[in-house]
């Protein structure tokens, strides 16, 4: 335990007081107080993780150890299994300590605009507040315990404020879905957890824990000796790739994605926070978090590699075609995500250039996709439509609104100098240098492709002419949203500069090389202006809409069929085919031998009751007759 | 051969007595024919406790002070039957037992 | 006279009694008797509960090992002593925690039962006599007592749901009680073979304790008495009388019942069962551990079908007691410690949706899912409490559920020495599919009923929750949060106390490193 961090436990306690005071006291009384405490709260953590990221940082200015800042024992198991809850710092959990809080506060401000008029904003500030709670305590968990509790807390809470218009049927539904699919993927996290809980206690066992740590702590399970332990008893690929499916279930990878384009029916900043800046890098972070275990196994980290890889390709393409602004941004993210994830998968320990590729693209993605995301925010106040086709010539009415969201465009686009051109360009890199060449040909595909989507929104949305009344009649957001806008858009051009990954660098970092080919910019900039030309080229003219989609364009537009088939599965098989006859089976078959035995006593009861005539003499013979045969047997018994 | 009758011939009586009482209890519609059987059998398992008596323990009484209890108790329990019965046949103007079965449930 | 175990028994006795003394037409007079009752009960909870405190860590600090093991605030009274039946009461920390729950709940079921009209007055009284049973129950350690207090606890159940009863109320009254009568027979063979098998003709537990019954005797005695709690305790399939009962049953019977009286069944299947027949638990424990797994996801799965609030919560309470079960046959320390959280916190949630259950109903006049909707509007206050206690069910980490559930799935998949692992794991993983099934059921459910577009015609005058229904529902949510968030305290209370079951059974706490 280091002294100089012991504050640190402040960041995630601060929003948990104020989620606590806003949701108790003051929401019910005063929905304007409920936004400005929760707003403080937060504003208040930023600063503190602000502060420790720059003494983290001067301590340890090129990647550093990791320090449990504060911990007490929570849950005690069994001797020798305690889950304890404290703050872990380390280089990437600094890192998204800052993400969280400043993207939590800008969004905070931005909602104090945003949710101005709606009557229940007390209690979206209360979930607001509890989100940024949990995601902080996801982020400093130093155990896998903590990680699950806080993970499933960043869920319950992403289902409140998806579900926050809770009248309107498509968002109770979106917000089921969400959390339902993320359950399904956490199951197997748990199991995961369950065993390497197990196989870590065994290890423990035998081995011995260092002093202070303990069986679930990330730390030790990511300790040479226990993933060597683990793979010998080859449950290391399978414990891996349990977590990497709960990872994969909060990060919307391909096929646990369809709760995320859904998750759009919440209120917008609630999607730039928790579904395209936060909580959905979780399986990201996660999967970072216990690199040194993944990378003791191969196979789970080309699992991860090729479902990233493919849900990076997979929702690129679908974000081609949608028409609704939120989802083009939602699959977008997707699409993101799958960098970063099948960044995590080409790194090795040795060569871990992905690995920090990935948590610096974690870091700019944060920040560009949240600009994105208030933009349209914005837009969609003023527009009070989500189709793209009922926007455009926003860019004179919302110059603010339109210079910022053409910077993250940009800036996602991958052109020098933002943000995302330096991160993407290392993914890249980090494909090149570890030789996955068709994992290099996908990433630069969808990097034109995330060009042209972009650039399709971008276009169709803010310049030619209006597409409908109250397009032309869009005004500016009021400054306490473009504040956070601005802020975002000046991250979003400088993020790229901070030496994210020096500071994040493994030290089994054997030293490769951290750039791969000198003409990889050249490329990668070139697909992202193709990618934007094209766009531009079929875009530019004004139409009044895209002609009714046919043919291929219809499968793409309905996410090739996946959220039909899911909803085959559970709405056509489980619930009629597992669920109906169960309950069928537990009202005639298990009850029906209940009622059975009932009944039959009843009839034995209603039959053997005519042997009871009320003739005295009838009665007697019975009896008579009882006593003989009884006399015999004794007779022949004692003989 | 001697015609002093032994304990075995004694046994036969008593137990033909018991056989003819039980018949009569079984087989009897009038409720007097079946105390009369009643009868019979008490006082064959007195005329038992008698012979036993006689035969098994002859210095002592404890066999004729038994059987002068059941005479006692088969007084009683006759005078009890007998009101019992009138108070039947007042109100049924009938002694025949087959058709008593309102106590059937 | 008497101790403060027997004044916790007798209370409620007396309580009753007072109600009964009350004139019939003075309808809130015994209403306050009985809040006062309860009431006065609940601060001799905390008594005793104190004392067991300061009187187990004192000995904890003295024995030097943090330990404390022993009964605490025994009194000891012969009754029938050529037979070895005494009235022996006594707490450990099983039992305080077991009698805190069960004093919350009467306290909660008594407010929010404010409002019930019709013999209101036997309605309470009979109520209190069924607590004391209960009470009786967990505080004794002489079997015969605790015998007739079991026999208490569930005859007053028949009268509670066939007079105040819905739908068809005679008929479940009917199921209940038979098949509990069916399962009292069981537990009394067995605790009649318990004394018989013994070396000294005693019903004493904790005598009863030092004696290791042969193997062939354990083998047939542990089934019979397993089965016996377990029928109470929704073993599947014994468990169809709970859906009908509970459906039935008035608001703060069910309460009780599935919040208490249920867990009579695991903790008499712990406390008889599994400590005085550790090995005939190490036979039956695979068959036990597949039925009980069938009872966790059957529960789940016939849930999402049921379209009466009522039935819904009582297919998940089927599916939560299997919990209680499951980590019971687990026969390890983690499932055990996971056990006894899970009838606490299972204790409190499903009081807590019947008590709403029973407000809602109270207010629209149905219980039927798919003819509501968009409730929350007009009741937000009972939506919040609904949504922490479905929150609390599918296991959410903060709520008092997560802790019982992660206790359990850690404890089957750590298994024993006497069960292949690999089938305990299997079997474990096959339960855990419960939480997204669970997740499932409670969302569509509540959904359904809060959430969506408001029938105005029909729902659009109903007010929010009283300030009886809001004390109830409170009282039940704080201890659903502060269980899981202070964990440690609960576990601190009982742990110590389950050191002798597990002991008892081979000290699986020290095999379990070296599996």
């Amino acid at each position: 335990m280091d002294a100089g961090f012991a504050y640190a436990w402040l960041v995630p306690a601060l929003p948990l007081l104020s989620f606590a005071i806003v949701g108790l006291f003051i929401a019910p009384r005063s929905r304007q107080a409920a936004g400005l405490v929760a707003t403080a709260s937060v504003l208040a953590a930023t600063v503190i993780a602000v502060i420790i990221a720059a003494q983290y940082y001067v301590a340890f200015p090129s990647g550093g150890d990791a320090i449990i800042a504060w911990s007490f024992a929570w849950l005690e198991y069994a001797p020798g299994l305690t889950a304890t809850i404290g703050v872990l710092l380390d280089p990437i959990s600094v890192l998204l300590l800052v993400v969280v809080t400043v993207v939590s506060l800008l969004v905070h401000i931005y909602s104090l605009g945003y949710m101005a008029d709606d009557p229940g904003s007390g209690r979206y500030f209360t979930f607001l507040n509890l989100f940024t709670f949990s995601m902080l305590g996801l982020v400093v968990a130093p155990n896998i315990l903590q990680m699950f509790i806080c993970w499933e807390l960043v869920g319950v809470s992403s289902f409140l404020l998806i579900g926050y218009y809770y009248q309107k049927p498509s968002a109770v539904a979106a917000s089921k879905k969400a959390f339902i699919v993320t359950r399904f993927a956490d199951v197997f996290f748990l199991i995961g957890i369950l065993l390497l809980g197990y196989q870590g206690f065994q290890v423990a066992a035998t081995v011995g824990v260092p002093d202070g740590m303990q069986v679930f702590d990330f730390l030790f399970l990511t300790a040479p000796s226990t993933v060597g332990a683990l793979g010998d008893a080859s449950l290391l690929t399978i414990a891996m790739v349990l977590v990497f499916i709960g990872a994969a279930g909060k990060s919307a990878m391909f096929p646990l994605h369809i709760w995320l384009p859904d998750a759009m029916e919440g209120p917008t900043p609630v999607s730039a926070l928790i579904h395209a800046a936060t909580m959905v890098v979780a399986g990201i972070y996660l999967v970072a978090r216990l690199f040194p275990a993944f990378a003791g196994s191969a196979d789970a980290l080309s699992v991860a590699m090729i479902v990233g890889a493919f849900t990076c390709l997979f929702a690129a393409v679908i974000a081609c075609t949608q028409n609704d602004i939120k989802r083009v941004l939602a699959f977008s993210t997707l699409s993101q995500l799958g960098y970063m994830m099948f960044a995590l998968g080409v790194a090795t320990l040795a060569s871990p250039l992905g690995y920090a590729a990935s948590l610096f693209h974690l870091f700019t993605h944060a920040f560009f996709k949240a600009l994105l995301f208030l933009g349209a925010g914005a837009v969609i106040h003023a527009v009070h439509s989500n189709s793209i086709w009922e926007m455009g010539g926003l860019a004179r009415r919302m110059p603010v609104t339109h210079v910022t969201f053409l910077i993250a465009t940009l800036a996602i686009a991958g052109l020098p100098p933002l943000a995302g051109f330096f991160s993407k360009d290392l993914i890249l890199a980090a494909a090149l240098v570890n030789h996955h060449p068709v994992v290099f040909a996908v990433g630069l595909l969808v990097a034109a492709l995330t060009a042209f989507y972009m650039g399709r929104i971008y276009i169709v949305a803010f310049l030619g002419k209006a597409r409908s009344d109250s397009a032309e009649k869009a005004h500016e957001a009021s400054p306490v949203m473009l504040a956070p806008l601005l802020i975002l858009a000046v991250l979003s051009l400088g993020a790229g500069f901070i030496p994210v990954t020096e500071f994040v660098g493994l030290p089994s970092d054997s030293g490769h090389d951290h750039h791969g080919p000198a003409w990889l910019p050249y490329v990668a900039t070139a697909a992202g202006l193709a990618g934007l030309l094209i766009a531009w080229v079929i875009y530019r003219r004004p139409t009044e809409g895209e002609a009714e989609a046919t043919g291929w364009r219809v499968v793409l537009q309905r996410q090739f069929y996946s959220n039909e088939v899911y909803l085959f599965v559970t709405k056509r098989i489980i619930f009629p085919f597992v669920s109906a006859p169960i309950a069928w089976f537990d009202r005639h078959v298990v009850d029906g031998a209940v009622n059975l035995t009932g009944n039959l006593t009843r009839w034995s009861g209603i039959v053997l009751s005519r042997l009871q005539t009320g003739q005295l003499q009838t009665y007697a013979t019975w009896f008579v007759g009882g006593v003989v045969v009884i006399g015999l047997l004794f007779w022949w018994w004692v003989r | 051969m001697s015609l002093v009758p032994g304990l075995e011939h004694w046994f036969i009586l008593s137990t033909l007595f018991f056989a003819i009482g039980l018949y009569g209890v079984l087989s009897r519609r009038s409720a007097v024919g079946v105390l009369i059987g009643v009868e019979l059998m008490l006082n064959s398992t007195a005329l038992n406790f008698v012979i036993f008596n006689r035969y098994l323990a002859t210095p002592f009484l404890d066999g004729a002070v038994m059987m002068i209890f059941v005479i006692a108790v088969a007084a009683a329990e006759a005078v009890l039957a007998m009101a019992i019965f009138v108070q039947i046949f007042r109100s049924r103007h009938s002694v025949d037992i087959s058709t008593m079965t309102e106590m059937r449930y | 006279m008497g101790g403060p175990v027997t004044w916790l028994v007798i209370l409620p006795l007396i309580t009753a009694l007072a109600i009964l003394a009350v004139s019939s037409n003075r309808t809130h007079v015994f209403r306050w008797v009985a809040l006062v009752g309860t009431g006065l009960h609940l601060l001799l909870t905390g008594f005793v509960t104190w004392q067991y405190w300061v009187q187990a860590s004192r000995d904890g600090a003295t024995t030097g090992d943090g330990l404390f093991t022993k009964l605490y605030l025994v009194e000891r009274v012969p009754w029938f002593e050529s037979l070895g039946i005494q009235y022996l009461v006594g707490v450990d920390g099983v039992s305080v925690a077991m009698i805190i729950l069960t004093s919350i709940v009467i306290f909660c079921g008594v407010l929010v039962s404010w409002h019930v009209v019709e013999r209101a007055k036997e309605f309470f009284a009979l109520l209190l006599i069924l607590v004391t049973g209960v009470f009786g129950v967990f505080v004794s350690f002489d079997l015969f007592l605790f015998f007739i207090f079991y026999e208490l606890a569930v005859l007053p159940m028949y009268l509670l749901i066939g007079i105040w009863g819905t739908g068809p109320k005679e008929y479940s009254a009917m199921k209940l009680t038979i098949m509990l009568m069916a399962s009292s027979a069981l537990i009394l063979v067995g605790i009649l073979a318990l004394h018989h098998g013994a070396p000294v003709p005693t019903f004493d537990l904790t005598q009863l304790a030092q004696h290791s019954y042969p193997l062939a005797f354990q083998s047939w005695v542990f089934p019979v008495i397993f089965i016996g709690f377990g029928v109470i305790g929704a073993l599947y399939p014994f468990h169809t009388w709970s859906p009908d009962g509970h459906a039935s049953a008035p608001t703060a019977v069910s309460m009780l019942h599935a919040g208490v009286l249920m867990k009579l069944g695991g903790y008499g299947a712990l406390r008889v069962g599994i400590y005085l027949l550790p090995e005939g638990a190490k036979e039956w424990a695979l068959v036990f551990m597949i039925l009980t797994t069938i009872n966790i996801l059957y529960g789940a799965l016939a849930a999402i079908r049921q379209k009466d609030l009522k039935y819904f919560t009582a297919y998940s309470s089927v599916s939560h007691c299997g919990f209680v079960l499951f980590g019971l046959v687990a026969l390890n320390s983690i499932g055990i410690q996971g056990a006894v959280i899970q009838m606490f916190s299972h204790g409190i949630m499903t009081a807590l949706f019947f008590a709403l259950i029973g407000m809602v109903y109270g207010r629209t006049h149905t219980r039927m899912i798919p003819e509501m909707g968009g409730l929350g509007v007009r009741i937000p206050w009972l939506a919040a409490c609904f949504y922490i206690g479905g929150l609390a069910s599918l296991g959410l980490p903060g709520l008092f559920g997560f802790v019982a559930e992660s206790h359990v799935f850690l404890g089957g998949f750590f298994g024993n020495p006497w069960i292949d692992t690999t089938l305990t794991r299997t079997l474990t993983i096959i339960a855990t599919l419960s939480i997204v099934v669970t997740a499932v059921y409670v969302l569509r459910g509540l959904g359904t009923v809060f959430q969506g577009p408001l029938d105005e015609a029909r729902f659009g005058h109903l007010t929010d929750a009283t300030l009886t229904e809001r004390l109830g529902s409170g009282i039940l949510v704080a201890v659903l949060a502060i269980g899981g968030l202070v964990p440690f305290l609960f576990l601190d209370l009982i742990s110590p106390s389950l050191v002798p079951f597990v002991e008892r059974l081979g000290d699986a706490l020290i095999r379990l490193g070296v599996l």
